[in-house]
């Protein structure tokens, strides 16, 4: 039997869940909360992706990981509901669109 | 004998068994039988109440009665049960289903054929193939408590199958190695004794080794041994997915031995 490639995927599908877990959370507390209770203004947050390349790598493994999450746990989900029709096409639909996803991620931080 | 085995009321419980004759009917059928009420009986002391006193064509596997055989595992009220383990009073005074094991074939009432199981077991190796070979005098084959601490659990695994019939994955293809086959794999694979686990890669790590589980964790949930093979499986992707980044990145390396902990 061959080893199968679908390390590639599972790879992303958890470290993205470790991310999900536990860097979004953070994440919307600073963006989220702070702004609310004062400790820190939207102008503030901006300022801080102009200021170093850090941030956008940091906000591009945010956004990006995670989708991959999605993408595989959806799959997933929809196998386990039934729907196990069209496999190959399902992957390359979930798969396609956190492939999308992360490529305007990457646009719309590097040009911000 | 206890009290309460003497009981003197005429409570009674329904079963609702599942019959399947392939001499009499290509279909099979649902008979219900009607037995007495104990409170210290389990769900196959009525099945045996039903062989002995009420219609002894009735068939099913069992052997120890105490939950280590791992043979009388059917699906009790559709959950998959060592039936020596499931009294009576939890389901009085609602009526009982008695089925066989989801997804497996069945031979005749409520016993399955496990060939496709047997198979599995053999295709991952799952049994110790010693690292080095050694002489009788050489003696023992030496492991501390922390390395026996890294498999002991998944080698609690007494092969009753409930995890398979409690797995979606499984019930979807039944080319999957499954629940059980993989934990015991993994038992062998994480032993310091053993050194086969590259032996056992090939079919751990392919589509129908590992992957095709969802981790639905089911597995986990009904096994009467409080074994995790959805743990294990877990583990063995981890492995899986290092074997799979060191072939692309060290393509001329030889490939990792998945337990690392050796």
């Amino acid at each position: 039997m061959a080893r199968s490639k679908e390390p590639i995927w599972w790879s992303m599908f958890s470290a993205g869940g470790v991310i999900a877990a536990f860097l979004i959370p953070a994440t919307l507390l600073i963006t989220g909360f702070a702004p609310l209770a004062g400790y820190i203004t939207a102008e503030q947050l901006h300022d801080l992706i102009d200021r170093s390349w850090l941030v956008k790598i940091y906000l591009f493994i945010l956004i990006a990981l995670p989708l991959f999450h999605w993408a595989h746990r959806f799959r997933f989900t929809v196998a386990d509901l039934g729907l196990r029709g069209g496999a190959a096409l399902q992957a390359i639909l979930f798969y396609g669109a956190a492939i999308v996803g992360t490529i305007c991620a990457a646009v719309i931080l590097i040009r911000a | 004998m206890a009290a309460s085995n003497t009981t003197t009321s005429n409570a009674v419980v329904t079963m609702d068994v599942f019959r399947y004759e392939p001499d009499a009917s290509e279909l099979p059928r649902m008979q219900r039988y009607t037995v007495p009420f104990r409170e210290d009986w389990v769900v196959l002391d009525a099945l045996n109440h039903i062989k002995d006193e009420i219609d002894g064509t009735l068939s099913f596997r069992w052997s120890c009665r105490m939950g280590v055989c791992g043979s009388c595992g059917m699906m009790v009220n559709g959950e998959p049960r060592l039936t020596c383990n499931s009294f009576l009073r939890d389901y009085y005074p609602n009526p009982i289903r008695v089925e066989p094991l989801s997804y497996f074939p069945v031979i005749r009432d409520l016993i399955i054929n496990l060939d496709h199981f047997l198979d599995k077991l053999e295709e991952v190796k799952a049994w110790l193939i010693p690292a080095e070979d050694r002489e009788l005098s050489e003696g023992e084959y030496r492991q501390s408590p922390a390395q026996l601490a890294q498999y002991k659990q998944f080698s609690m695994c007494i092969n009753c199958m409930l995890c398979y019939a409690a797995c979606p994955a499984y019930g979807h293809h039944s080319e999957f190695i499954g629940p059980a086959a993989l934990a015991l794999a993994q038992r062998y694979n994480m032993d310091s004794r053993d050194g086969a686990s590259d032996e056992r890669a090939d079919v751990i790590f392919s589509e129908e080794g590992i992957w095709d589980c969802t981790f639905v964790g089911e597995c986990a949930r009904v096994c009467p041994k409080n074994v995790d093979p959805a743990s294990a499986i877990q583990q063995a992707k981890v492995e899986a997915t290092k074997d799979f980044f060191k072939s692309v990145l060290v393509p001329w390396g030889k490939r990792q031995q998945p337990a690392e902990s050796r």
